[in-house]
């Protein structure tokens, strides 16, 4: 078992590292630590929020303190076992068409691939929800296979539409704003992130699954108006 | 029922609704936004009697000048220095006054201060986005950002000229010289030249300065290698320093996660202060200990009840209420969501 380290932030937060460097293994443990809280919750904690390889735990200064939370999270840490394939499957449909794809070809070029080999690729991998962050709804899915893994562009792209299929290194991510972006746009997607709905606002939890499934410009413009 | 319309008739940039703040949603990518100085705009509100976590609007540097279409209301306005005029009026720039049926009022940049709150006697629409009108500046989510033409609703709209006259400034609300930070978390990665020059140099706020952060010019704060950490979670005060050496402190639409290293983190007791500075206007830093920081965020929590009672038009049960609950950090608005405004 790893043992993390814990850091004071300001008057109201704990940083609990469990790694320096993006692994897999840590965030399973981010996630097995936010799910042992969320299930025996810690008076005065206010909010938890997971990141890559760390969890930040935001409490009320006026009823507890560091100390204190440091001590009831540390109760929850030995509970937290990580369980690999917990967490739910969503599908996530993604038109590679060259109108939406529009750095498909850069992508197929640096990977000495075809443009239908990225796609298979990207349809291949096995991806699960590290974390959200940048922007509302914005999930880091981590498992871009290696061999179409790019890096960032030198300079980022703006006006990119909302909906959009973008890859850097080993992730991938739709966007759910029209941003500037420096990953590489591989296609769209109709699936929404955001979702009306105010018992569930956000598709995915962190720790979740997501598959991504190809469809045509027909069948994204059916569901762009579903959803 | 009585409804105000009040025209936006000049609007500059960053002028928004903000409430108290949504609460809770850091997980999913979202900041808690919310009004850049949280004291001012519990003031606006408390002066007229209403809850501090009621929607007003957040008027920037750029300024607001409004016009009354129909249905008198008497309105707050608190936050800063800024030029307040009623009708070609100078009125003080804490004040509570009446704008009438064909009435102009504007807010502008005035001696000090980068913010002012505007709040109404009655319900203001905006729209919520997972229940909180505060406006995320980036997506426009939530109350929104004003726009020039636009017309605003007040329902339930009130004249109450009893409420009316200059509004207590409090002390709480001090030009800040040094803002006092608890170092870390990721300290470890600075050079120590890096660690002595934040707290003994002078930093000056850029004019890279808008509701997600600020930019300071200053001494460099050189990291040790130029490394980028894996993304992790950050709060509103973190102090995060690129490859460049230059510290950005991330303020209330702040991105969640972020990969640069954190220096240091502002304490939620110096915030408000520190965003009523101006681009040009310096401020120094000084570290303290998580303790010392505990016992400040409690000590202040006292300090605020105590002004907000000595607001004339403050209600006994609402200031009782603030005693027992912590109005700065939000956890009145994530408790209560009872709030005026409506669902769109």
């Amino acid at each position: 078992m790893i043992t993390p380290q814990f850091t004071a932030i300001a008057d109201h937060a704990l940083l609990i590292e469990f790694a320096t460097e993006v692994s897999y293994g840590a965030n399973q443990l981010v996630v097995a630590l936010d799910r042992a809280i969320s299930a025996e919750s810690i008076p005065g904690v206010k909010e938890v929020v997971p990141g890559m390889v760390s969890l930040l735990v935001d409490f009320d200064p006026l009823r507890v303190d560091h100390e204190r939370v440091e001590a009831a999270v540390r109760e929850r840490l030995t509970e937290a076992e990580p369980q690999l394939d917990e967490g739910r499957v969503h599908t996530v449909h993604v038109c590679y068409d060259a109108a939406f794809g529009s750095d498909l070809s850069v992508v197929a070029e640096l990977a000495s691939l075809s443009e239908e080999a990225v796609i298979a690729a990207h349809l291949a991998g096995e991806y699960r929800v590290f974390m959200y962050g940048f922007a509302p709804g914005y999930a880091y899915l981590a498992g871009v296979p290696e061999r179409i893994q790019v890096p960032r562009k030198a300079v980022p792209v703006r006006g990119v539409p909302a909906g959009s299929v973008i890859i850097a290194g080993p992730q991938c991510l739709v966007t759910t704003l029209e941003m500037p972006t420096g990953w590489s746009i591989i296609g769209r997607s109709p699936t929404r992130i955001l979702l009306e709905d105010p018992v569930r606002p956000f598709r995915f939890d962190v720790g979740d699954r997501v598959r991504f499934e190809r469809i045509d410009a027909a069948a994204f413009d059916r569901l762009v108006e579903v959803e | 029922m009585i409804e105000s319309r009040i025209r936006v008739a000049h609007v500059g940039p960053l002028v928004s609704v903000q409430d108290a703040g949504r609460f809770g949603s850091m997980r999913f990518g979202v900041p808690a936004s919310g009004p850049m100085d949280r004291l001012a705009h519990a003031a606006a509100n408390v002066a007229l009697g209403k809850p501090a976590e009621a929607p007003a609007l957040e008027v920037s540097l750029g300024g607001l000048t409004l016009e009354c279409v129909a249905g008198a209301v008497t309105l707050a306005v608190a936050g800063g220095g800024f030029a307040v005029d009623h009708e070609g009026r100078r009125k003080p720039s804490w004040s509570v006054f009446t704008l009438d049926s064909g009435q102009r009022m504007s807010v502008k940049a005035g001696e000090w201060g980068s913010w002012a709150y505007i709040a109404f006697s009655g319900n203001l629409h905006a729209s919520r986005w997972l229940g909180s009108a505060a406006t995320h500046s980036l997506s426009g989510l939530g109350g929104g950002l004003l726009t020039s033409g636009q017309e605003l609703r007040v329902t339930e709209a009130r004249r109450a000229p009893s409420l009316e006259g200059a509004v207590p400034v409090p002390e709480l609300a001090a030009a800040l010289q040094r803002a006092r930070v608890v170092m870390g978390p990721q300290e470890r990665h600075f050079e120590a030249t890096a660690i002595t020059a934040l707290s003994t140099a002078t930093y000056t706020l850029s004019a890279a300065y808008d509701r997600m952060g600020v930019r300071l010019d200053g001494e460099s704060l050189p990291l040790r290698s130029a490394l980028t950490i894996p993304s992790e979670p950050v709060v509103r005060g973190s102090i995060q320093v690129a490859g460049d050496g230059v510290p950005t402190v991330l303020l209330a639409d702040h991105q969640t996660t972020g990969g640069y290293p954190k220096i240091a983190t502002v304490i939620s007791n110096d915030l408000d202060q520190f965003a009523q500075l101006r681009p040009g206007q310096n401020v120094g830093f000084e570290p303290i200990t998580p303790r010392e920081a505990v016992a400040h965020a409690r000590a202040r929590h006292e300090d605020v009840a105590d002004y907000l009672e000595t607001l004339p038009n403050a209600r006994s049960t609402l200031t009782h209420r603030l005693r027992g609950e912590n109005l700065i950090s939000g956890v009145v608005s994530a408790s209560d969501k009872s709030g005026d405004g409506s669902e769109r």
